[in-house]
């Protein structure tokens, strides 16, 4: 530090009374340097480092992957990958029982993600937004299972669905034979039990979203539809709901996210059993393990970032062209 | 004065400041150098140490082998360094562990998944050992131990057989008999279900049970020969006497457990626990869920029924856990000092010491502190013609745990559309097999 003035807080060292901090040891002479060489090689590792980082565990990993996809490989040494073009693909299309359930099991839990806990977060959200007494507790009460972490949840859910000691089977008397109901075995049954718990967390997560959203929607806004004349629902539908439009396209991108990295509930619920498999817990199969496949599992996680960038693409596309527009 | 990008005044000073307060990044990203430098130096370990790879992380295994650890070190002076796994993180890692620097010596499994391992230069011969121990074994144990090149890979400890378990007070209450036929044992079903009994207890949450139910019933309809051509990918999954494996076991289904793949098989040991089953077809270690002496007392089993008599009741599943070389040891010469002890009938007794739910591998190992159910598997075992090593270890691990496990699951469930099951399996296992 240079002088007494910018020494007593650290925030003052950045905006110093102009003139003040002229250095006296070093008279710049003719092109003036802006970084000497140190800071130069401090910036270039501050830069380099992560990008380094970036490159090598982000992007060759990805790319890594994809070149995997296209051969066998079962990890042990290089000299062992052998290049089968096309046939993993071909394999997981046209052998692979478990394949096309997993991508419709995938569908089905956007599409019930954004029909369950999306309307019901939205319609919490309102009411709390109505200052209702207690409204707290209710927040905190919705909020607090997005805070437990999936496989907890699993955990949990599974002593609910217990074919033969859960809550709900003894309750109803279900665990007797003649009239069992196997809610973690019985592929009719399982992917919905499952939804139900996600869809569980799920509701806390949208309402905080929207919660959100509704707390910056201007009060004017609302007397101003009030002074029209509009009752409650007039006023949601034409004039709250449209000043959502930021909030429904962060939850859009939330719910596709979540319904193409769904895996730890299930992973802990039945592994994946049939009526539940899932392109996430495909991959880790086949990957995880001795002896692993690890160019087929390959194959499936490049499915799955075909998926992701389908999504992605257009999206982002959306995005800068409305911001180029504004 | 300088000036930032922002065309503001800005001191040399702040720069300086922000810099410093970065430094400490930079300083991390040399740190990791420092570190790995580290844990090389940690490495010279003399060559009075023997390191091993455990995978018993249970308690009561994890003492077991530490015994017998001891044991070794009393009498032979070379100290034994026991790294121990999470048992299911040690497999999912055997891969990258066996490649990377692993210890001298590691527990492992006998059958295809450590042949596997043996073909792939993973681990070294030890038919130096073998010349020593070799007598302690029955011929059934030698052939476990040889990797496909047809050298010893493997020292055995222990092991425990597949049977049909029951509780002697039930048989006792409704005067069953001991089926040893596929009619009695059918009659026996019929008969269980008009008690009010489930006839077989079962859960297949895991979905490696189901594994055990196919095994059985193929060795004694098609023959130990069979199950090896079948489980080394040589015979087809859609051959007829594949599909009559399918059919006999679909013959009883009605007679098992609803809603096997829900529940865990320790539910559906509890079934039998409480009476409320009449058989359970498991390995032995289903007598770790009888926590009461009295129940535990009352446990007992019998071989699976015979179904073709030109086989008989000859085979006997008895998945067989040892230990093996690494590829490079460090301390060569003490590992197979350690081998060898491992190999003796003593060192077997120790660890059975600690953990009454397995039997020796080693017909030598003195019985006499056995209970009467370990007494009984051991004769079944020492009886048997041959020794198979469940599904999942005499054949290619990625084909059983990512194709069998799902079909299987898929036909206990739902029995019909075997023949488009069958063909499934068939195409899928020819790739699996194809893949080196």
């Amino acid at each position: 530090m240079s002088s007494d003035t910018t020494t007593k807080i650290p925030e003052a060292a950045a905006a110093p009374p102009p003139g003040a901090a002229t250095p006296k040891r070093r008279v710049p002479q003719g092109h003036q340097r802006l970084l000497t060489r140190r800071d130069r090689i401090a910036l270039g590792l501050m830069a380099g480092l992560p990008t380094i980082l970036h490159v090598a565990l982000v992007w060759v990993t990805a790319l890594a992957s994809i070149a995997l996809a296209f051969t066998t490989w079962d990890g042990i040494g290089f000299d062992s990958i052998q290049w089968v073009g096309l046939r993993n693909f071909e394999e997981l299309f046209e052998q692979n029982p478990q394949f096309w359930p997993a991508v419709e099991h995938n569908v089905i839990w956007f599409v019930v993600l954004i029909a369950l806990p999306t309307p019901l977060g939205l319609f919490l959200a309102v009411q709390l937004d109505k200052n209702i007494r207690f409204s707290r507790v209710y927040q905190t009460a919705f909020f607090l299972p997005v805070v437990l972490s999936m496989a907890v949840i699993g955990f949990v859910w599974q002593l609910v669905y217990n074919p033969d000691t859960g809550l709900i089977n003894s309750i109803i008397g279900a665990n007797e034979p003649g009239r069992y109901i196997d809610w973690i075995g019985d592929p009719d049954l399982n992917l919905w039990a499952i939804l139900i718990a996600a869809s569980w967390r799920h509701t806390g997560y949208m309402m905080i979203l929207y919660l959100a959203g509704l707390k910056g929607v201007d009060p004017s806004l609302r007397e101003a539809s009030a002074l029209d004349g509009a009752n409650e629902w007039q006023t949601f539908k034409n004039v709250i709901f449209p000043t959502l439009r930021p909030t429904n396209t962060v939850v859009l991108v939330v719910t596709i996210i979540e319904a193409l990295r769904a895996f730890d509930l299930v992973y802990v619920f039945n592994k994946g059993a049939e009526g539940t498999e899932l392109l996430s817990i495909l991959v880790t199969n086949n990957i995880i393990g001795e002896s692993s496949r690890i160019g087929y599992g390959s194959a499936i996680a490049v499915v799955l970032l075909v998926i992701s960038l389908a999504v992605i693409i257009p999206y982002l596309v959306a995005t800068f062209r409305k911001e180029r527009r504004a | 004065m300088h000036h930032s990008s922002l065309g503001r005044p800005m001191p040399g000073t702040s720069r300086r400041t922000v810099l410093r307060g970065l430094g400490g990044t930079a300083l991390l990203g040399a740190g990791i150098p420092l570190l790995s430098a580290c844990a090389d130096s940690s490495e010279s370990s003399g060559t009075k140490t023997v390191t091993v790879g455990s995978n018993a992380s249970d308690a009561v295994p994890k003492k077991g082998y530490a015994d017998v650890y001891a044991a070794f070190t009393k009498q032979s002076g070379i100290a034994v360094d026991i790294n121990t796994k999470d048992h299911n993180t040690f497999q999912e890692q055997i891969n990258t562990y066996l490649q990377g620097t692993p210890d001298d010596v590691f527990q492992w499994f006998a059958g295809y998944r450590m042949q596997f391992f043996a073909a792939k230069g993973l681990a070294s011969p030890i038919d130096d050992v073998w010349k020593t121990i070799g007598g302690n074994f029955p011929s059934a144990m030698h052939d476990l131990s040889k990797g496909q090149d047809g050298k010893y890979y493997l020292v055995p400890l222990t092991t425990s057989p597949w049977a049909v378990f029951y509780r002697k007070s039930v048989f006792q209450q409704y005067g069953y008999e001991v089926p040893t036929t596929w009619d009695a044992y059918l009659a026996l079903c019929k008969r269980m279900k008009k008690d009010g009994l489930v006839p077989i207890a079962y859960g297949d949450k895991d979905a490696w049970p189901a594994m055990g139910s196919f095994d059985q019933i193929n060795f004694r309809l098609n023959g130990y020969d069979f199950h090896v051509e079948l489980m080394a990918g040589r015979a087809s999954w859609t051959d007829a006497k594949v599909r009559k494996v399918f059919d006999t076991w679909a013959e009883t289904l009605p007679y098992h457990q609803e809603g096997a793949v829900g529940r865990t098989w320790q539910d559906a040991a509890q079934t039998l626990v409480a009476k409320k089953a009449g058989m359970y077809m498991l390995g032995m270690f289903v007598a770790q869920q009888f926590t009461d002496k009295a129940d535990l007392d009352d446990l007992d089993f019998f071989a699976f029924p015979e179904i073709d008599p030109a086989y008989g009741q000859d085979t006997v599943e008895a998945p067989t856990d040892g230990i093996m070389l690494s590829k490079k040891p460090k301390n060569h010469a003490g590992s197979v000092k350690l081998l060898e002890f491992l190999g003796t009938p003593q060192a077997e007794e120790i660890y059975l010491k600690a953990d009454p739910s397995l039997i020796a591998a080693s017909t030598k190992a003195d019985t006499s502190g056995y209970s009467a159910l370990q007494k009984k598997g051991y004769d079944m075992i020492a009886q048997a013609k041959h020794l198979t090593q469940f599904m999942d270890r005499d054949s290619r691990p990625d084909f059983t745990s990512t194709v069998m496990q799902p079909a299987l699951q898929k036909f206990i469930r739902d029995p019909k559309g075997i023949d488009s099951l069958l063909s499934s399996i068939e195409r899928q296992k020819k790739t699996i097999f194809a893949s080196g």
